[in-house]
């Protein structure tokens, strides 16, 4: 038998509960920012280990393989600087036409640098953490992406922390177009109910019944919504089929970033 | 002893919830990751009192909720409802037993997400769950389980380094003591 004390805590926890999950949004958003800074030692504290033990590592490196690398980087480079003169005479003529044209000036994308330091500990969200917040000028609704293609969108914004809503999480829906030479379609990017074991998977859905879909075909941001701008890679479709009684067809995308070892995000500043 | 017990217990809830958070190798092999808080709470419900029991789910739950896209405060209730039942029937479990503790954690990890994601799924807010959720529950309840002897183990030697030894009781009574000779 229970004695008093024990309801007067389940009466305290009650209270907590609903107080907690009856605030504003917005308060609620703060609350769980605070909270979660009381991580940020232990995350800063696991990036100098990390920092140390990657340090120890690269001091026991042999020579010769730091030379193999420091080669091959080096031919890397040569190769990108005469791909960067190449477009740079594109990126040229392209002004010009655009200026022929009288359409507007494309501005260059301003670049935050965010290091992965955690992911969503519950199993029914995509989320994960990244170690840049308001002092670095990120604000809700910003567009995640690495050099392989689009990640998701910020979601919640800290001081020092912020987090992502990843591609196929229920919250983060975006406005895609097929590229391809005939078809421009356009569709939304949602999670895929068929097969959600497999997270490099998403659904491409509301394209048009005659939309010429084969797999392979690359998927952009269309930027549609006006959160993801036009032209970041989303991924290759997989196969496709009607639905709806044949009102409109559905694609399945293979994401083109793998979400798992993501270590380091750029953010798409205004 | 209750507050370094209580103390260790929310420092352990602090760190799991980060390890949680940010070591993802079993949810790279296995597609889930194990919640280790409903495991923690049945030892702190068989070990310690309505405090400790109402501190790690408050503290537990909230620090979950701050680290995951879960409505804050949504973890708090599902793990002190399982620290309540089994602190109301801990005079009937055999808390000695790995097997006892290995059901209770069983039992505890397998309901509390779904306490939880039922919670959640009511807060108009739309989590993934589907068919691959049912494999990710049996991963939880399954890590869950296994990780409850431990505690036990862990904490009950934690908890012997740490406390003043008890001194050995001895069959001197100074009251009973014969006083020879004239006084």
């Amino acid at each position: 038998m229970l004695n008093k004390r024990y309801y007067i805590a389940l009466g305290i926890v009650v209270v907590i509960t609903l107080v907690l999950l009856k605030l504003p949004n917005r308060a609620a958003s703060q609350l769980k920012m605070a909270l979660g800074g009381v991580y940020l030692p232990v995350h800063g504290l696991a990036a100098s280990v990390g920092h140390v033990a990657n340090k120890a590592t690269t001091a026991v490196l042999p020579r010769s393989e730091l030379v193999q690398q420091l080669e091959k980087a080096e031919r890397e480079n040569q190769e990108l600087k005469i791909r960067l003169a190449q477009f740079e005479e594109t990126a040229r003529e392209n002004a010009r036409l655009r200026q022929h044209f009288g359409f507007l000036k494309q501005v260059q994308w301003k670049l935050k640098l965010g290091r992965v330091v955690g992911r969503d500990p519950a199993n029914w969200w995509r989320t994960l953490r990244i170690d840049v917040g308001t002092r670095d000028g990120i604000v809700p609704n910003l567009p995640v992406l690495t050099a392989e293609g689009l990640v998701g969108r910020i979601a919640e914004v800290s001081y020092a922390q912020s987090q992502v809503v990843l591609l196929g999480d229920p919250d983060c829906r975006v406005a895609v177009m097929v590229e391809d030479k005939e078809t421009r379609e356009q569709g939304v990017i949602a999670p895929a109910s068929s097969s959600p074991s497999d997270s490099s998977l998403v659904e491409l859905s509301y394209l048009s019944r005659n939309s010429k879909l084969a797999p392979g075909q690359r998927v952009i941001t269309s930027g549609v919504g006006g959160i993801f701008p036009k032209g970041i890679f989303v991924g290759q479709i997989v196969d496709w089929k009607s639905v709806g009684y044949g009102l409109y067809n559905e694609a399945r995308v293979k994401i083109q970033v793998k979400m798992n070892t993501l270590e380091d995000v750029f953010v798409k500043m205004p | 002893m209750n507050v370094l017990h209580d103390i260790l217990i929310l420092t352990t809830a602090f760190m799991l919830v980060f390890l949680q958070s940010s070591f993802t190798p079993i949810r790279a092999v296995l597609g889930a990751q194990v919640d280790l808080l409903p495991s923690l709470m049945v030892y702190t419900s068989l070990t310690g009192g309505v405090t400790s029991v109402t501190l790690l789910a408050v503290f537990g739950g909230l620090w979950l909720d701050s680290l995951s896209a879960n409505p804050l405060g949504v973890s708090v209730l599902p793990l002190f409802l399982i620290g309540f039942v089994i602190q109301k029937y801990r005079g009937l479990i055999l808390r000695e037993q790995p097997f006892a503790q290995y059901m209770l954690g069983l039992s505890a990890s397998a309901l509390a997400p779904v306490a939880t994601l039922a919670l959640v799924v009511n807060l108009d807010v739309h989590p993934m769950v589907g068919w691959f959720s049912l494999w990710q529950w049996i991963v939880m309840a399954l890590g869950g389980a296994v990780v409850t002897p431990i505690w036990f183990w862990v904490f009950d030697r934690l908890l012997s380094a740490l406390s003043y030894r008890p001194l050995n009781e001895t069959s001197f009574r100074s009251d009973r003591e014969i006083k020879r000779g004239r006084s």
